[in-house]
């Protein structure tokens, strides 16, 4: 996440708010033609669901495109979209019974055909799905009727109707066979609450209502007309419209920045999934890393003033974490150890580790602010930890860290945007490449958990693990985050946690 | 002229192969592609995958060869990111670039050097400070600051122009004015030194001497040699405004070629970053070659170096 795409976005900023402040009030170009204009600072991908790893992208394609299911996140109820009612047959069979009457964008009409060839087609590895763990879960989907498909489930996925709820799209199974992903990428063709218009890739999208969109959707009709997402990649640029009446919708709005806007135009704060965390080389690959002794990992969680570095950097309403999760999601349990901010108990537990002298370490951060890393390294030296602080792409950071060649490593989490907490440890924890810990108990724990349907059984067990995991600060969980929506003043935008805008239920004031 | 044109043209062809090759090298050097197209939220099995879906596991002259054999025959591949072919993303972004350096490139040209000439003729003179100042202030300030400023005054205050975009001509207004005005300085600077250094010289005193008109002097005795150091100049500040500016690119929303570059490499698409170093070397290579052309034909004495 790209908190600044430059460093002078705050500098200029200021001259800006402040400049602003003499002119008129902003003309509401928005209402006015019933187009809500958005932007975005990074450029959407192919809208090929499938395959794309942005958040911009994901948003428009969620516009074109429905699932099965459907998550109301106000209420955390699932409620039906493509397929009216489900059920397992067996542990491992899912039966959904499908919509009648639904059409896509080019007229083409739903079937269980569509379902069948759109997932057994983006579970197949050659296809290159992003993400395997959105459907590595499938065996295989089978036709019962027209109206009636089977999911055969390669194993127990507790995560499986969080996954069919509007993660995995449907495309019509005629326009797909022709053009592929590429085609999709060209032209995308759903049966959302919005259809493409007109595109220039990672430029300007225009969509329109579309007026055939089902009966019964849980997305509802838009009460908004017509949507235009152009990309501006610089915030000041953003502002400035927002200013003059041209755009009615743009997020990740740095705190300081927010503040001073909230004056001018509509700001709304949201928390989200995603969260900070410093991880820890535990098994160290080979290396004799200090981190690897857990006195060490100990002194580090009890060194780092976290509730002072949240108050200065986080903003809005994020909170300082203890256990190894967002507590907004399901199985984040909070009972498990405290680390309190206690620099001469840091100072005492190093000295038993053997390390009265201090020691050295190298940390890596990406994707987080410089400040937030200059401010960790800086309570760790007061204790004698002298940190070597090095800031790399995400890519390039998380390379080193899988490969074991770093002892400490900065970064944030978004789980998908899912509040489950087996689209958090069991990433890291679950023994698997991304787990540098290797901690049996923690592996057996989580897997048990996350095969389990019962939620009480998973949620005993995923609270079992994060005691572990706090107990042996393996981890050390920073804060959540907020974002921030600077908002046209007529339009009324209701964020989600899951970093996935809704502008199927904005609406006009 | 021919064994020049030719001696020149090869030089071209190899310095845009190399160009190419050591860029490839360095992607890989910077960061594996596969794990940052698994972006933030990409697990290490996931990185697996996409590393043999885009044949990424291969070994780097194999990949090279692969690529530059194509490209060779007009196939830049697929883009990564967008899934689209490279060259129709590159035809809808080269455009935009073009009209915005080649206008910004005649602005500044059609300001500094009569401003350069003007300020040559006295110098130490009101003018001559004047057009200096113009220079400092043009070095001094970041474009950045520049464009917001003309932002924040002609787009928000007073509603002239669109503050982003280029989808009516007008957008293009406030970034040429911005980007030419980085290129003025040193155009300006270096056409009154060139000038001020011909007009000192014997065979400008013979034709003051004979009676010929001033301008006459000025215009085709003195700018004609004065004028030989300001084209390489404005050839390599005509490629930068052709490569476009990412800063200035960012700050307008313009999606040219700059910004598709500076993304594409935060992306790791590979594709798209190689088919923009080539065009992108291609240019260059030609305008300098441009340059040497003309340079030779102002000046005889160099078409036997």
């Amino acid at each position: 996440m790209t908190m600044t795409r430059f460093g002078f976005a705050s500098l200029a900023g200021a001259i800006l708010a402040a400049s602003v402040t003499v002119s008129a009030a902003p003309a509401l170009a928005g209402k006015a033609d019933d187009t809500l204009n958005v932007a975005f600072a990074l450029e959407p991908e192919a809208l090929d669901t499938y395959k794309i790893a942005g958040r911009e992208g994901l948003i428009l394609a969620r516009h074109i495109y429905d699932g099965l299911l459907y998550k109301d996140l106000d209420t955390g109820e699932i409620k039906p979209a493509l397929a009216t009612s489900w059920r397992f047959v067996d542990p491992t069979t899912m039966e959904f019974d499908l919509r009648e009457g639904v059409v896509f964008h080019n007229g083409a009409k739903f079937s269980a055909d569509d379902v069948v060839y759109t997932l057994n087609t983006v579970l197949d590895p050659n296809y290159g799905t992003r993400f395997r763990i959105a459907v590595d879960w499938i065996e295989k989907v089978e036709k019962v009727s027209d109206l009636k498909v089977r999911i055969k489930m390669a194993k127990p996925f507790a995560g499986a109707i969080e996954m069919l709820a509007d993660a995995l799209p449907i495309y019509p199974a005629a326009y797909f066979k022709e053009g592929g992903s590429a085609g999709m990428a060209a032209k995308p063709v759903g049966t959302g609450p919005y259809r493409l218009v007109e595109m220039t890739p990672g430029i300007r999208y225009a969509f329109e209502r579309f007026d055939g969109h089902y009966a019964g959707s849980p997305k509802g009709k838009p009460a908004i007309g017509k949507l235009v997402v152009r990309t501006i990649p610089e915030l000041n640029t953003q502002f400035a419209e927002l200013l003059a009446g041209k755009l009615d919708w743009t997020w990740r709005i740095p705190p300081d920045q927010a503040s001073r806007l909230a004056s001018r135009i509509q700001v709304v704060s949201g928390p989200i999934m995603r969260i900070a965390y410093v991880g820890f080389a535990v098994t160290g690959k080979g290396k004799d890393y200090p981190t690897k002794n857990v006195l060490v990992r100990r002194a580090i969680n009890h060194a780092v003033n976290r509730e002072a570095i949240v108050k200065a950097f986080a903003g809005g309403a994020s909170q300082v974490l203890n256990a190894a999760c967002n507590p907004k999601q399901f199985g984040c349990a909070q009972d498990v150890v405290r680390y309190d901010y206690a620099p001469e108990k840091a100072k005492a537990l190093l000295t038993e580790a053997g390390f009265s002298g201090g020691l050295d370490i190298e940390m890596v951060f990406a994707a987080m602010p410089r400040p937030v890393a200059e401010a960790i390294a800086a309570d760790l030296a007061k204790v004698g930890i002298r940190v070597t602080l090095n800031e790399q792409q995400y890519a390039a950071g998380v390379q080193k860290w899988r490969a074991g060649e770093l002892p400490a490593f900065f970064t944030n989490w978004g789980s998908y945007g899912t509040g489950d907490v087996a689209f958090i440890i069991s990433n890291f924890f679950g023994g698997g490449a991304d787990d540098l810990v290797q901690d049996k108990e923690v592996i057996e724990l989580v897997a048990t958990a996350d095969s389990a349907q019962d939620r009480a059984l998973r949620q005993e067990n995923y609270a079992k693990a994060l005691k572990k995991i706090a107990e042996q600060a393996y981890w050390l969980p920073m804060y959540d985050f907020n974002i921030n929506y600077g908002l046209s003043p007529a339009l009324v935008f209701k964020p989600h946690p899951d970093e996935f805008a809704r502008w199927w239920l904005a609406s006009w004031k | 002229m021919l064994p020049f044109l030719t001696r020149r043209l090869i030089v071209a062809a190899l310095v845009a192969l190399a160009v190419s090759a050591v860029s490839f090298g360095l992607m890989f050097v910077a960061g594996d592609p596969a794990v940052v197209l698994a972006g933030q939220a990409g697990r290490a099995q996931d990185v697996e995958i996409i590393r043999q879906a885009y044949g990424l596991d291969r070994p780097m002259p194999l990949q090279f060869f692969s690529w530059i054999g194509k490209a060779l025959t007009g196939d830049f591949g697929t883009s990564l990111y967008f899934n689209l072919p490279v060259g129709a993303i590159i035809a809808e972004r080269l455009p935009v670039t073009l009209i915005l350096g080649s206008a910004a490139f005649l602005l500044a040209l059609l300001v500094s050097v009569p401003l350069g000439i003007l300020a040559s003729i006295r110098p130490g003179s009101a003018l001559d400070r004047a057009a200096l100042m113009l220079a400092v202030f043009g070095q001094a300030i970041p474009s950045f600051w520049l464009g917001l400023i003309l932002i924040v005054v002609f787009g928000v205050w007073w509603s002239l122009v669109p503050i982003s975009g280029t989808e009516t001509w007008q957008g293009y207004i406030l970034p040429v004015i911005v980007l030419s005005y980085y290129a003025m300085p040193a155009l300006m600077r270096m056409t009154r030194a060139g000038m001020i250094d011909v007009l000192g010289a014997d065979y400008i005193r013979t034709a003051q001497a004979k009676g010929l008109p001033r301008i006459r002097i000025l215009l085709i005795h003195a700018l004609r040699n004065a004028i030989l150091p300001l084209v390489s100049l404005a050839a390599v500040q005509f490629g930068m405004m052709l490569s476009g500016s990412i800063v200035i690119e960012s700050v307008f929303a313009i999606n040219g070629m700059g910004r598709l570059a500076w993304e594409s490499l935060l992306r790791s698409d590979l594709p798209v970053v190689q088919a923009i170093i080539l065009i992108l070397s291609l240019i260059y290579v030609t305008l300098t070659t441009i340059a040497d052309l003309i340079n030779a034909w102002l000046d005889p004495r160099l078409r036997s170096a």
